[in-house]
């Protein structure tokens, strides 16, 4: 009998070595060590064996067993890892070709400069508020300390709907209009994004419809100095860390004193270049001091009160930061043109 | 204002400062320029003598000539008409280079050696504007003492440096070379000289011979002299060159005398012939529908809103815009009454506006100091004098209400460093005053200070505090933030809602676009309900621009048609903007969310698959919006009263709690033929209906039960009457049902469609069997087939 195991040993053996499938191992186990195979059979026959050959035949019979079970092992490992192997062969793809268009939209660029000028100035406390696009003359120019006739209504040629309704130059009426309905005269602190209008021809560096981004801050004891720091940080989140600005004195009927708002030019970084005109410096924005007329007007005490007031326009800041040469750009909304902002900007 | 330097020269030593410098220096005082530049950029040029001038043999054009440079004596070949023999002309010599970029080389023309080129004014980079008739068609001829081989530019002044300003609205007073001296003497600190300007008098006085009679209050200032027997010819070449160099073409001594004297000194003169002009100026407001025939020959009509100068007659001249013809200064005018006067600003603005903005009208609508009104008027007759051969009457004619006197403003230490930030020292504050002229007296830190009549811009403590600023400067100011209270920054609720439809939007795969406000008439009552009336402009620029929107949707198609025209494929848009309209003599913004599909949603070219964008697309946009906002069976659809550019088979209104808030759909064939699919939704109206806090209802922990049915009704029975009397039946235990299948065609009959829907049964507390749920499910059949006449299809 012992030969018998003997022979079903190599039996097994041979029949293992040719299975080239899983499958096919799967039916050697149930066929050999199945409750109809030949090892049970061959258990089941000990029991004409005397006590010594059945002690020996049992040991037999059990190292066939572990023997048999640690061939399928293996053999199954070896098979799984080829099949395995087959599969992802079989699989394997051209990752080269082009992927499926999942059509992602995007923000228009100049909502992206004034969201970024939002963030910031919320995150300093600041208010977000909105004003009329049709507005009145009252707000836009005369509580502005620019009364009718006045020369420097000349820069800001206006659409009127009537003799005291216009599209708003600027969005500076929100300054008087955030004044005025502020009843208990309490510290402001205030950024106002919004479409403005003049009466300019359409062209590369001009266009009728553009954007405003006006900041004002009123409370006691606010000066020139906290306007440039403000101006700073707004400079170096714009336009990058190494920034510095630079204030030249100007003239705004609402403000007094005047300040324009230069910023080191990043392209040279202050060397001077085509596009700072060799100056080192580039303009941003204008801002100043608000003017007391504005702050009596509107029911603040001059004597009490300071501010600053700032107003920059997303356009020529856009046209700045991504080199954009025609205003126009903006209002064509070229599908091209837009996708090229329609990712995240990683610093410098 | 063109400033040349040595005009200003002659009022502030600046001819040892580099002009560049100066000009950046004016910058950080608060004016900036356009440009600084010689007159002539040319180098290489030289005075050169024609020593012979022949013809070319070949030639019908060229000289060849012999020209003395006062080193050598070369052949030059010169094409211009005005080349002779004995002429001296401007010379650029070998190794000169033009403005114009060229540079100057050995040449051979027709045959013939040539080195050098002689030049006209325009190869010297001059205007035409400033040119003689002789200049416009030849070489420059220079006068015949010219010093033969000296570098002509020098010689001509052209190598004289001129910054272009670009001033602010209320430096009026920088409109004049002795203001700019002023700004310029405080910036280096350096003296002001006033130029010459006591003319001999005759014992005759024009008090005299002339009366005045000033009408309206709107002249302040009116003063008057006669000049007599002058002499008209050309100015001598210094003033031309001067007034080239400050943009002003040079007519003859008399107009340029005028001219010289505003630039100086800021104020505004007009000659007139004093024979034509009589014994009685009169200063009045015009008649309306007045007539005058003005100097370029014009007639125009006034209005009582003009200010003019009038004779007994008639009306003689536009007071500060433009004189009349019939007084004219010509050549042969003997006899000059020089008026010098103060206008009303706001009134010459409007006359101007209405008539010709001048040099003199942009003096008079920033206003005039009344300090140098006499001053310039003596200083024209001096110049009259000295260069017309003119005989001045003694005596001025005068009315005059103006106050001379200075402006005593006062200001603290504390105030000027609390506004500027700074920690200035008494004494550079009295510094700063001083350099510019202001007398200054202080008392424990108290700033008495006068300012002149001639800063119109100052007249408030503020005023002052700028002045401090600039002049001391403002780099010196150390940024600092603001110390305030903290709070936290805020958006508003419109805001915060426009920021999440903008993410969302984006997210779903529409790129943001920003149009014009402004459309033409036949695109402002387009898809929007709005009978409203429009809101116009009252004076456009073009009709293109004239109306304002009361739908965004038409730029939203121009637009797709500017894309589509430029080959792109697909379009994916969204804009939040404003609608316009008058309701009640209100005027009304709408904030609007709109949105244009068109072409293919997602694609895989090789792959074949694409969703090409539908009404179900779009609707599909329209109730994620919903969805996300909280408003999930809160909204619903309606076909009812679209606007009529809506194609009215596919399209419909979007309700919220049965409250129309914006329409979408494809647009009208009418409209566009291709395929385009429109959204608009009113903001506002979204914003009103109010969604609760997000409530957490726990997930059921049993599994869930799908029914599959199919429906054949006819084709008129909406999906959603079906829908509706399904989750009527179905009650809680139906928690989703989807579409899974829509049929027309030979299995159905040709008036019926077939639905196919998937039902999901689920119970939070218990596993639902299936005997309860078919209990259910068979009810909701029923209802289907016996409400809506449908059958059960392949039942």
């Amino acid at each position: 009998m012992i030969e018998e195991l003997n022979t079903l040993k190599q039996e097994i053996k041979n029949k293992v070595d040719q299975t080239t499938s899983t499958k096919a191992l799967n039916e050697i186990r149930v066929e050999y060590l199945g409750k109809k195979g030949p090892i049970q059979s061959l258990s089941s026959k000990m029991g004409s064996l005397s006590i010594e050959e059945k002690k020996e035949f049992g040991r037999s019979l059990n190292t066939l067993k572990t023997e048999v079970n640690e061939l399928l092992e293996s053999k199954k490992q070896e098979l799984e890892k080829k099949e395995l192997e087959e599969r992802l062969q079989k699989e394997t793809i051209d990752i080269t070709l082009p992927s499926t268009e999942l059509t992602i939209g995007g923000v228009h660029p100049i909502t992206k400069i004034i969201n970024e000028v939002e963030e910031l100035f919320v995150s300093m406390g600041y208010d977000v508020v909105e004003g009329p696009e049709v507005e009145l003359d009252l707000y836009n120019f005369e509580l502005l300390n620019l009364p009718k006739g006045h020369p420097a209504r000349d820069s800001q040629d206006s659409f009127y709907i009537t003799d005291e309704v216009l599209l708003r130059t600027q969005t500076s009426p929100v300054q008087a209009r955030t004044m005025e309905a502020n009843k208990e005269k309490k510290p402001i602190r205030v950024i106002c994004p919004g479409k403005t209008y003049r009466r300019d021809n359409d062209d590369a560096t001009h266009s009728h419809q553009f954007h405003q981004i006006e900041g004002l801050v009123v409370d006691e004891n606010i000066s020139l100095a906290d306007l440039k720091g403000t101006l700073e940080i707004l400079a170096k989140t714009m336009f990058g860390e190494d920034r510095e600005i630079r204030l030249r004195p100007s003239f705004f009927p609402f403000t007094e004193p005047s300040i324009e708002v230069d910023v080191s030019c990043f392209k040279c970084g202050g060397k001077g270049c085509s596009l700072c005109k060799g100056t080192g410096w580039i303009e941003i924005l204008g801002s100043g001091m608000v003017h007391p007329n504005v702050l009596r007007d509107n029911g603040y005490d001059p004597e009490k009160y300071t501010g600053f007031a700032f107003g920059m326009g997303p356009e020529r800041i856009a046209m700045l930061k991504y080199g954009i040469t025609d205003i126009r750009s903006f209002y064509t909304n070229d599908l091209r043109f837009l996708n090229d902002f329609n990712r995240v900007e990683g610093g410098e | 204002m063109r400033v040349s330097k040595s005009f200003l020269n002659d009022y502030i030593k600046v001819d040892d400062l580099d002009f560049n410098e100066v000009a950046n220096k004016m910058v950080l005082a608060g004016n900036e320029y356009e440009s600084v530049e010689k007159i002539s950029e040319a180098t290489g040029i030289v005075v050169g003598h024609v020593l012979e001038c022949e013809m070319h043999p070949e030639s019908k054009k060229l000289h060849i000539c012999k020209v003395d440079l006062g080193n050598e004596v070369v052949q030059i070949l010169c094409g211009a008409p005005n080349m002779r023999q004995g002429i001296k002309v401007p010379v650029a010599t070998v190794g000169a280079k033009l403005p114009n970029g060229m540079e100057i080389k050995k040449a051979k023309l027709a045959g013939m050696d040539s080195n050098g080129m002689c030049c006209s004014l325009e190869e010297l980079g001059i205007e035409s504007k400033y040119m003689s008739e002789e200049d416009k068609t030849g070489i420059h001829v220079l006068p015949d003492d010219a010093p033969v081989g000296a570098d002509a530019i020098h010689y001509m002044g052209y190598d004289d440096e001129v910054i272009d300003f670009e001033l602010t609205a209320n430096r009026g007073d920088l409109l004049s070379i002795l203001g700019m001296a002023h700004e310029i003497g405080a910036i280096y600190n350096r003296p002001v000289t006033y130029p010459e300007n006591q003319p001999k008098v005759l014992k005759e006085n024009i008090n005299d011979n002339m009366t005045i009679d000033v009408q309206t209050e709107n002249c302040p200032i009116y003063l008057g002299k006669i000049v007599k027997d002058v002499v008209i010819k050309d100015s001598p070449e210094w003033m031309k060159e001067r007034l080239m160099a400050s943009g002003i073409r040079s007519i003859n001594n008399v107009v340029d005398i005028s001219n010289y004297v505003m630039l100086e000194y800021g104020q505004p003169l007009h000659f007139f012939d004093k024979d034509r002009l009589g014994d009685k100026v009169i200063v009045r407001m015009a008649e309306e529908n007045e007539k005058l025939k003005t100097l370029d020959g014009q007639e125009r009509t006034l209005k009582t809103s003009d200010i003019v100068i009038a004779n007994e007659k008639e009306a003689v001249a536009l007071a500060g815009v433009m004189g009349g013809l019939s007084t004219e200064v010509e050549m042969d005018t003997k006899n000059i009454f020089v008026e010098a006067a103060i206008f009303e600003p706001i009134h010459i603005r409007y006359t101007a506006k209405s008539i010709l903005r001048s040099e003199a009208s942009s003096r008079y609508e920033k206003g005039i100091d009344p300090n140098r009104t006499k001053e310039a008027l003596n200083r024209a007759c001096y110049l009259l004098e000295k260069y017309a051969d003119g005989k001045v009457y003694d005596g001025i004619l005068t009315h005059d209400k103006t106050s001379k006197e200075d402006k005593k403003i006062e200001v603290t230490l504390d105030k000027i460093n609390a506004v500027l930030g700074m920690e200035l020292k008494k004494e550079e504050v009295i510094d700063v005053f001083t350099r510019l002229g202001f007398k200054v007296k202080e008392n424990h830190a108290v700033f008495h200070v006068s300012v002149p009549t001639r800063r119109l811009d100052i007249n408030i403590k503020e005023d002052l505090i700028e002045e401090v600023g600039r002049i001391y400067g403002y780099e010196h100011v150390v940024g600092k933030l603001p110390v305030l209270e903290t709070k936290e920054g805020s958006y508003s609720k419109k805001e915060l809602l426009t920021k999440e439809l903008h993410h969302r939007l984006q997210g779903l795969g529409l790129t943001e676009v920003i149009t014009y406000s402004l459309v033409r008439k036949e695109d402002v009552n387009k898809y929007t309900n709005y009978q409203n009336e429009d809101i116009t402009l009252l004076d456009p620029l073009t009709e293109d621009r004239k109306y304002l929107r009361k739908s965004s949707i038409p730029s939203l198609l121009n637009v797709w048609e500017y894309n589509i025209s430029r080959n792109q494929k697909n379009v994916a848009i969204y804009e939040s903007g404003n609608i316009y309209y008058k309701e009640n003599e209100e005027y009304i913004e709408k904030p609007m969310i709109s949105g244009l599909l068109y072409g293919i949603g997602t694609n895989n070219l090789w792959q074949q698959e694409k969703i090409v964008v539908d009404f179900y697309y779009v609707k599909g946009i329209i109730e994620n919006i919903m969805k996300y906002l909280g408003l999930n069976n809160r909204y619903s659809f309606d076909t009812n009263n679209l606007p009529k550019e809506f194609h009215p088979g596919r399209s419909c209104a979007l309700l919220i709690d049965r409250e129309v808030v914006g329409y979408f759909g494809q647009v009208h064939p009418t409209d566009c033929k291709k395929e385009v699919y429109v959204f608009e939704l009113d903001l506002l109206k979204i914003m009103s209906h109010k969604v609760r806090m997000v409530k957490y209802k726990e997930v059921s922990k049993y599994p869930a039960i799908h029914k599959d049915v199919a429906f054949i009704v006819e084709k008129k029975i909406t999906s959603k009457e079906i829908m509706d009397v399904l989750k009527h039946v179905g009650g809680r235990m139906v928690t989703n049902i989807d579409v899974f299948d829509v049929y027309t065609g030979e299995n159905v009959g040709a008036n019926e469609k077939s639905i196919a829907y998937s039902i999901t049964f689920e119970d939070a507390t218990k596993t639902l069997t299936d005997e309860e749920v078919m209990k259910v499910f068979n009810k909701m059949i029923d209802e289907v087939e016996s409400k809506l006449n449908a059958r059960v299809r392949d039942k």
